[in-house]
């Protein structure tokens, strides 16, 4: 077992203190040679401010790091590269206009007459890295041409070229899709083969229960627990994570589906550069159930949604809510009229601003309408009213009503859009990969809701990546591939057979 | 239980420190924190004063005469003496004249910038009220005073709007980008003005053929003085229109919906999109509005003091640029542009026509002005650097502390 190559890196008693809260709590940590150790936690559990000060980004008030068995103080991400540690982040520091190997060899790039960069040797290099570890990947490529989870890899090859035995995944998988994480996980045991040690940081249980050894829980600060994968349950880690009991399975009784809200047919939708994007789709929802659109990203979902919410001009077909059918150029204004709610799948980018107060962004659809303004005069002591009675039905935490909307946690920036939305009482609600980036509790939080709003009547379109949570929310299942709608299924439908619709493998219907 | 049931409450941003210095960031821009523009101001004041020492002058004895030349002195010099043959008086009711021009040029950069528009085209809309305000001025010569200021201040906001509105117009049809369109809009109303004013001009005096000058705005279109001599260029109501008008700015931005809608827009136009809100519009308003304040200032200045303006005066101007350095120093509020507008006021009066000549060189003390505001415009674009000097500050104290104690 591992156990006889010992530990290659311990933490004791890490602590971090920021003005008002204490971000790690004498939290203990060690990782053995050619182990996959799993750090889980929720958003904010402290997971990324003990990785910043292993990787020499953050300095501890408190607490010792060592490094075979040596005592090491890092005072910047230089220090922790030369101690075999390597950091893959969640977000991506590589140049686009550079190539993968370009990219690799960044700051210590092999030289060739004294001066010059030795491309060829650098490329060589890489070559025989990417072979040894299954890391496919070419390294004359363009980083800004290749896909994500390419650039993922480039990733990893930048820290074992700078002779990383040590590596820090960061929410590895929160950018990729369900394909390239598998191909991730592959390489990570491939990695582990070779004796390298990999330190896991994620929110998502299956993912811990699929490729780590052990796992270390954080909770607000402090380690609860180290246990390994055999005997742990998705249930246990979850309790442990959130601190209570936490219901995986949605619990939902059977729709009752009442009168159609929203009826899209043939609809067809182009994108920016004119390529069609959503081919002749047709299909309906009812009050009172959740259907659920299945599919790999970016096989015309984001495209479809835009079209009924009004944000992209309908190409050709109609999109009907409640009635009223709408064609050619519409404006989010009129969807938003018609009785449209959307929950988009980019908080950041669409559902917030996140320079705006909660009680500004709670009125963003209404701010014009009375009670909130008056012919043209904004009333913004009522918008606080307002925004004051939804952060307590919603349990919105960590602000009030005069709060930034960036000084929130993602789960409650979410909160924050659903009540809005919701608030609206609209006939037809949009939920677009509503809990990409959550955390357990606020993924149970809005599923629950979404339940809630169906049995309260509405009818719900949700739009998911994630196959699990289309399976365990939808009343009906439809399976977008390129621009169509190749599948059908009603709940409880088989998961391969959706799985296998998802990547275009449908058998051809006699 | 209840500590339990808190999952992710009073947690800080995961990606400590970036996080943590865009919210700080955020917040001072946001909330009007002084810290920022006070720190630069005083730096930029600073680094002016370096300069002043290295060609071998005293830096306090300069500031001090550009103190007394831009008359705030007088505030401190109790009873108060309001008769403007005192030098002192006189100098601030000059300053206070300045500052009219500069709060109402600030508010015409502020404004858009709000919406997320960046006017470089305040001197073109400056130079056209002003040549609007001068046609008003020198026509309509029966009419009585109050209809023929209001006249010609309305036209002259109008028309600054309408050239403003051209730059958010083609902005929101086309996409081109104000910055381009709003300096070539500059170069169009000062090649406009030189046309109008000069020999032959449809705006031409008609008493001097020979000179390249408007004619002159008639005793009926002059805005009332209420201090000093109004043959001496005292100090006209004007003043008050340009108090009006920040008063007039924050109740939109605040208080109305055009005013939501256009600081949606400003932060964020893809979630004011999505909330319903017609960002094209958004944009056209947000400059015309920025035009109208400008053009304010052009007849506040024609109809107050200047009453005449030349060719030569066209190409001279430049006090439209000075409201970049005014908004930005202001952080783009209604109460920051007063203040930096009458900071801006007394420096530009103070270097120049107050300034006594035997105390600081005025060449040297005009050329320090342009360095001040250089050197503004460049802290106030680097705030980011400003602020981190100031956190840095805050780093350093516990750590002191910490070594005493170890000591």
């Amino acid at each position: 077992m591992a156990d006889e190559s010992g530990s290659v890196l311990e933490l004791q008693g890490i602590t971090k203190r920021y003005p008002g809260i204490v971000a790690d709590d004498h939290v203990d940590f060690d990782l053995r040679r050619g182990e996959v150790h799993a750090l889980l936690g929720e958003n904010g559990a402290g997971k990324s401010t003990l990785m910043n000060i292993l990787y020499g980004l953050t300095k501890p008030d408190e607490g010792e790091i060592l490094v075979g068995g040596k005592h090491v103080s890092f005072s910047s991400a230089k220090d922790a590269i030369e101690s075999g540690i390597g950091m893959v982040h969640q977000h991506f520091m590589l140049i686009p206009v550079m190539t993968v190997a370009e990219n690799i060899v960044l700051g210590v790039e092999p030289v060739r007459d004294g001066v010059l960069l030795d491309e060829r040797g650098a490329e060589e290099r890489v070559r025989e890295l990417s072979q040894q570890f299954g890391l496919a990947v070419d390294p004359t490529a363009l980083v800004s041409s290749i896909t994500v989870g390419q650039q993922q890899r480039v990733e990893i090859l930048k820290a074992l070229y700078r002779g990383a035995e040590i590596l820090i995944l960061d929410e590895p998988t929160a950018v990729l899709t369900p394909q390239e994480a598998g191909e991730l996980f592959a390489i990570v045991r491939s990695l582990q083969a070779d004796g390298k040690s990999i330190i896991f940081i994620t929110h998502k249980l299956n993912e811990v229960l699929e490729i780590a050894d052990r796992i270390t829980v954080l909770r607000r600060g402090k380690r609860i627990d180290t246990v390994s994968r055999q005997g742990a349950t998705e249930e246990g880690l979850a309790r442990m994570m959130v601190g209570r009991e936490v219901l995986l399975r949605v619990d939902k009784a059977p729709a009752s589906p009442t009168d159609v809200a929203l009826d899209v047919k043939d609809l067809e939708v182009v994108d920016e550069r004119d390529l069609e994007k959503v081919r002749g789709v047709s299909f309906s929802v009812r009050r009172g159930e959740i259907v659920a659109i299945a599919g790999v990203d970016g096989n015309g979902q984001t495209e479809l949604v835009e079209a009924i919410t009004g944000l992209r001009r309908i190409a050709s077909g109609t999109v009907a809510v409640g009635g009223r059918a709408f064609e050619g150029h519409v404006t989010p204004r009129m969807m938003i009229d018609a009785g449209i709610g959307h929950i988009p799948e980019d908080r950041h980018r669409r559902g917030l601003v996140l320079e705006f107060n909660l009680a500004e962004n709670i009125a963003l659809h209404d701010y014009d309408k009375p009670p909130d303004s008056k012919r043209g005069w904004l009333y913004p002591a009522r918008l606080v009213q307002r925004a004051a009675r939804l952060i307590k039905e919603f349990d919105i935490r960590g602000g009030g009503p005069l709060t930034l909307a960036r000084a929130l946690s993602g789960g409650n920036q979410q909160k924050v859009v659903v009540a809005r939305e919701v608030a609206r009482n609209p006939v037809v609600l949009i939920a677009a990969q509503p809990t990409r980036g959550l955390d357990v509790g606020a993924i149970e939080y809005v599923h629950r809701r979404l339940v809630a709003e169906r049995d309260a009547g509405r009818a719900i379109l949700l739009v998911s990546l994630e196959l699990d949570e289309v399976l365990s929310l939808a009343d009906r299942i439809l399976v977008m591939y390129e621009g169509r709608i190749v599948g059908e299924h009603a709940a409880g439908a088989g998961e391969e057979e959706i799985g296998l619709e998802m990547l275009g493998g449908r058998k051809e219907a006699a | 239980m209840s500590e339990q049931a808190t999952p992710s409450a009073n947690v800080p941003p995961e990606q400590e420190p970036s996080t943590d210095f865009v919210v700080r960031l955020g917040v001072a821009q946001r909330a009007g924190g002084l810290v920022v523009p006070v720190l630069t101001a005083v730096l930029a004041f600073l680094a002016g004063g370096i300069v002043v020492a290295a060609t071998g002058h005293n830096p306090l004895t300069a500031y001090r005469g550009i103190w007394d030349g831009a008359g705030f002195n007088w505030i401190f010099h109790i009873p108060w003496n309001t008769n403007t043959v005192n030098l002192d008086a006189f100098n601030l009711s000059q300053t206070l004249l300045t500052t009219t021009t500069l709060i109402l040029v600030g508010l015409a950069v502020a404004f858009p910038f709000r919406c997320g528009l960046f006017n470089i085209g305040g001197q073109g809309q400056y130079l056209v009220g002003l040549i609007v305000a001068n046609w008003v001025g020198v026509s309509f010569a029966s009419w009585p005073t109050l209809p023929h200021v209001l006249l010609g201040i309305g036209a002259a906001a109008f028309a600054g709007a309408a050239w403003a509105g051209i730059a958010g117009f083609l902005k929101a049809a086309t996409g081109a980008h104000e910055v381009i369109s709003t300096i070539m809009l500059n170069w169009i109303a000062i090649w406009g003005g030189q046309y109008l004013f000069g020999q032959g001009g449809p705006l031409q005096n008609t008493y001097n053929p020979a000179a390249p000058e408007s004619g002159t705005v008639v005793q009926s279109a002059h805005i009332p003085v209420f201090w000093g001599n109004p043959v001496l260029q005292g100090l006209d109501y004007g003043i008050f229109v340009a108090i009006a008008a920040l008063v007039v700015f924050w109740l939109i931005l605040n208080r109305t919906t055009l005013g939501y809608e256009v600081r949606a827009v400003g932060f964020n136009p893809e979630a004011a999109a999505y909330g319903g809100i017609n960002v094209r519009r958004k944009y056209i308003q947000a400059m015309a509005i920025s035009g109208a304040f400008a053009g304010l200032a052009g007849a506040l200045d024609m109809l107050g003091y200047l009453f005449q303006f030349g060719v030569l005066d066209v190409q001279a101007s430049q006090i439209g640029f000075l409201g970049i350095a005014v908004a930005l120093l202001g952080r783009n509020t209604a109460v920051g542009t007063g203040i930096a507008a009458f900071l801006f006021g007394g420096l530009l009066y103070g270097t120049t026509r107050g300034l006594n000549p035997s105390v600081f060189d005025p060449s040297l003390a005009g050329n320090l002005t342009s360095m001040i505001q250089g050197l503004i415009v460049l802290f106030v674009g680097a705030d980011v650097f400003v602020l981190y000097i100031w956190n840095s500050r805050r780093k350093l104290r516990p750590r002191r502390r910490a070594e005493a104690a170890a000591a």
